[in-house]
């Protein structure tokens, strides 16, 4: 491994000044506006689900009262599904390695790159003026007619946060698809691109398709809020159920935006440490478009109890047990991928290992969910929270750390501590498998969710649960303190320090501003391993 | 007036944005005459009583005119196949939106939704 | 692709290789941004299809409340736009300046024209109490408790395209100052034409929003 290379001006050094960095055009940088931005975001999500798991602790609703405590799991779903788990990868890593990957000089649309981010950042500081002035007690889903009529939160002044927000995603997503079509490098055709682009082209399919069905959404409730124009309103012979068609129309969709990412960072890491090409790759490029389509047909499981008729039911729940299909199919390539492979234990390799355990799990009891039998039972209880949180946490989250681990050394061109980093993935892990296991649990028990008090016989699960929420916060904090030490003393890394193929491999670590100096000319398959 | 304007380099060989094709003027005039005579239809129509086929003939006709506004005002007929299917996708999307939860509506019995 | 020049086109942005491909993308750009508008407004679409059905009586009664006649020269008003807006792009196909700007400019004047007629209507609304909330007094003889839905939907549906009218103005109004300075050649146009196709969008969503707010059950009803 090369430490001694000689420092060259790169797009970190091309301008200085703060200027430099917010009038930028330049996608990495913008990625990395986008890493401030979001982990800020993300600590004041977990600030919430601290202090939920601190209150659950006792059965009794004796920390804060339960107006407070409806405002704390409110920004806390807010804050972490649409500020934190929408954006970071996509916003994150995929601003960043999208054009390396195709051999492109940037995104399409390098000025609507920056808007996303400033629009981002807006309805992120909408979100926390809400916050300051009172919060909002809806839940992350907003319910009408409570939210539309009858709270006396900040309801508007969030909605208003997150319509502007749904921009940055609109925006990311459309520029994502043009680039991908249009500027690919000679030689790139579509089956040689990383399946991480692929992953991301079906995210962003997803996001333009669905992120303007909340927007209207959103538009309505405040609406009816502040005009009185009331679309929602029993009152008026209105629907509250037509909100939550418009609402899951796009907000179950949304969680693929969530995860489909994750899985193209999986496949860059299974590919990369065991050193050999995706079994199945096709297959699994067109798993990605396959649940971004299928991703929005199944939104209807959300409603199993809310009066939707009994027919639409059973074929949305058809329809989910149908999209779960991809996703063991990536699974399965993912296994293959490994098998006879030349694993190395390397971080991003332990956060490889997590996924495919905790995606299983959380995976399959969606199917649990799926069944409106089971559901009917289930539904609004904590094993509804563990099975989301299993994905979202066990998935998105580890392929998060363990695509930031991976790219950290092209990113900024310095090695971390490799040992802090496998210790901190093995802790995050076990914080995890403890923090959200005993929910399935106290779920299945009858724990409703969204609840401040519960009955003492269900303490236990959730002493256990908030003991592993602990474990899980100094799981995170490690990485931020070797992560932020690598930036000032860490190693210089060189331009591919895993030995990976890939287009962003091919350019210095950190790339200069135009990326490539000479425009790649692609040959071979991706993940060309030689034996 | 007619001339293609599909070729991406001009006559010096310098740089040209290329792609749309110049639609002849007389093109444009005819589909706006018939976009105000299919305005000027649906509101005529709309005055006979069809009893449900009102709803129906007036759907028909504004999509016949907005059909007439993308391929010829905004140039789809003339345009790459991936722009059809970018088109073609976002109508595809609304419908499933509407379909879909249409499907609830009507299988909930009585007290929502009538037709005719 | 293009034979060697010397310099690249002043329009050229660096990370594109050419004007073509870079046309290419912005037009592909404002496609998608049209799908997503498909979107947004098939919310509001959906939601007056289910009233509506749900409704009848109330919808039509409350619709008639609507003056067909500016309605209907609205619509001609739009569509003449859209003509304009045609004309404009050809305009700066061929790199005309004079027609680029007659046009952009009979554009901007018609979109003025529609707003005007619109807030002659919303004017209208005020006054006769057809405002949803505390102050709304209408009441349809056959169905008095659902009309208030037909209002909403009609305030929200056209409210929004309003505001995206109003974008759309001022879009041209950039354009035309970029066109009085010679900015659109032969050689490049692309924001006229990807402006363009934003302006026809918008013309596309009234000529639905018009039959459906301002058509209900008009049959019976001559003269009103």
């Amino acid at each position: 491994m090369d430490t001694a290379a000689t420092p060259h001006s790169n797009y970190l050094t091309d301008g200085y000044g703060i200027k430099s960095w917010l009038l930028t055009k330049d996608h990495k940088r913008i990625g990395l506006l986008y890493l401030i931005s979001v982990s800020a975001f993300f600590v004041l999500g977990a600030v919430f689900a601290g202090l939920i798991r601190l209150e659950l602790l006792t059965p009794a609703g004796d920390l804060v009262e339960s107006d407070t405590y409806n405002k704390i799991f409110t920004m806390h779903g807010v804050i972490m599904v649409f500020f934190f788990l929408i954006p970071a990868i996509p916003s994150i890593l995929g601003n960043f390695l999208v054009p390396l990957m195709i051999g492109a000089k940037d995104l399409a649309f390098p000025r609507i790159n920056l808007l996303s981010w400033y629009v981002y950042t807006i309805g992120g500081l909408f979100t926390l003026w809400a916050l300051v002035n009172g919060g909002v007690d809806t839940g992350w889903t907003f319910y009408t007619p409570y939210s539309s009529a009858f709270s006396n939160s900040n309801v508007a002044l969030v909605v208003v946060g997150i319509f502007i927000n749904g921009f940055s995603s609109i925006l990311t997503g459309l520029n994502f698809i043009v680039t991908i079509h249009k500027m690919r490098a000679p030689g790139m055709t579509w089956f040689r691109l990383p399946l991480f682009i692929w992953a991301h082209y079906a995210t962003a399919l997803i996001m333009v398709l669905g992120t303007p069905v909340i927007a209207i959404t959103l538009v309505m409730v405040g609406a009816e809020r502040l005009l009185h124009l009331g679309i929602f309103d029993p009152k008026l012979g209105g629907d509250p159920v037509l909100f939550q068609h418009l609402f899951w129309f796009y907000s179950h969709p949304a969680v693929y935006i969530m995860i489909l990412p994750a899985m193209g960072v999986m496949s860059e890491l299974v590919a990369a440490f065991s050193r050999k090409r995706i079994f199945g790759y096709e297959v699994v490029a067109f798993s990605s478009l396959a649940i971004a389509v299928v991703g929005f047909l199944v939104w209807g499981h959300h409603m199993f109890v809310s009066s939707q008729s009994v027919y639409a039911a059973m074929a949305f729940s058809l329809l989910s047990f149908l999209v779960a299909i991809p996703s063991a199919i990536k699974v399965f390539n993912w296994s293959a991928t490994l098998y006879k492979g030349s694993i190395s234990f390397e971080a991003p390799m332990i956060y490889v290992f997590g996924f495919i355990g905790l995606f299983l799990i959380g995976g399959l009891t969606g199917l649990f969910l799926a069944a409106v039998a089971v559901d009917v039972h289930v539904t609004d209880t904590y094993f509804v929270v563990a099975h989301f949180h299993y994905i979202m946490v066990g998935g998105t989250i580890m392929m998060y750390l363990g695509g930031l681990h991976f790219w950290w050394p092209k990113i900024f061109g310095k090695m971390y501590h490799q040992g802090m980093a496998r210790v901190s993935a093995v802790v995050i892990f076990i914080g995890f498998n403890l923090t959200f296991f005993p929910q399935f649990i106290v779920g299945y028990l009858g724990m409703p969710r969204r609840y401040h008090s519960y009955p003492p016989e269900f303490q236990l699960w959730n002493v256990l649960s908030s003991a592993g929420a602990a474990i899980l916060a100094v799981g995170y904090a490690m990485p931020t303190f070797y992560l932020i030490y690598s930036l000032v003393k860490g190693e210089r890394a060189p331009a591919n320090p895993w030995g990976a193929k890939g287009l962003e491999w091919e350019t210095t670590s950190p790339p200069p501003t135009h990326n490539f100096d000479t425009t790649p000319v692609v040959t071979e398959p991706a993940y060309n391993y030689v034996k | 007036m007619a001339h293609d304007m599909t070729a991406a380099a001009g006559a010096n060989g310098e740089d040209m944005q290329g792609a749309t094709h110049l639609v002849p003027v007389r093109v444009y005039l005819t589909i706006f005459t018939l976009l105000m005579i299919l305005t000027a239809t649906t509101v005529g129509v709309s005055f006979l009583d069809l009893g449900p086929f009102n709803t129906v003939v007036a759907i028909v006709i504004a999509v016949t005119k907005m059909m007439l506004v993308i391929l010829y005002f905004m140039h789809v007929r003339y345009s790459t196949r991936l722009t059809w299917a970018v088109v073609a996708g976002g109508f595809f999307w609304l419908a499933l939106l509407l379909l879909l939860t249409l499907g609830d509506y009507l299988t909930r019995g009585p007290g929502w939704l009538r037709f005719g | 692709m293009s034979g060697a020049h010397p310099t690249p086109h002043p329009r050229l942005q660096h990370h594109f290789d050419s004007l073509e491909q870079q046309f290419e993308a912005s037009a592909l750009g404002m496609w998608l941004f049209l799908v997503t508008e498909i979107l947004f407004f098939g919310g509001l679409f959906m939601a007056y299809m289910i009233y509506r059905l749900t409704y009848p009586e109330a919808f039509a009664e409350a619709s008639h409340e609507l003056d067909v006649v500016l309605g209907g020269i609205n619509t001609a008003v739009l569509i003449s736009s859209s003509l304009t807006m045609a004309m404009a792009v050809w305009s700066a196909q061929l790199g005309r300046r004079t027609g680029q700007l007659l046009f952009l400019g009979l554009t901007i004047g018609l979109g003025l024209v529609f707003l005007g007629i619109k807030a002659v209507e919303y004017g209208h609304k005020f006054e006769h109490g057809l405002v949803p909330g505390p102050n709304f007094r209408f009441e349809s003889a056959r169905d008095p408790v659902h009309s208030q839905l037909f209002f909403s939907l009609y305030f929200i549906m056209t409210g929004l395209h309003a505001v995206h009218m109003i974008v759309g103005i001022g879009l041209m109004a950039v354009l035309f100052v970029l066109a009085f300075k010679g900015r659109f050649t032969r050689a490049y146009h692309t924001p006229v034409e990807v402006s363009g196709l934003y302006w026809h969008f918008v013309d596309i969503v009234w000529i639905f929003l018009f039959p459906l707010l301002y058509l209900i059950d008009r049959h019976g009803t001559v003269g009103h």
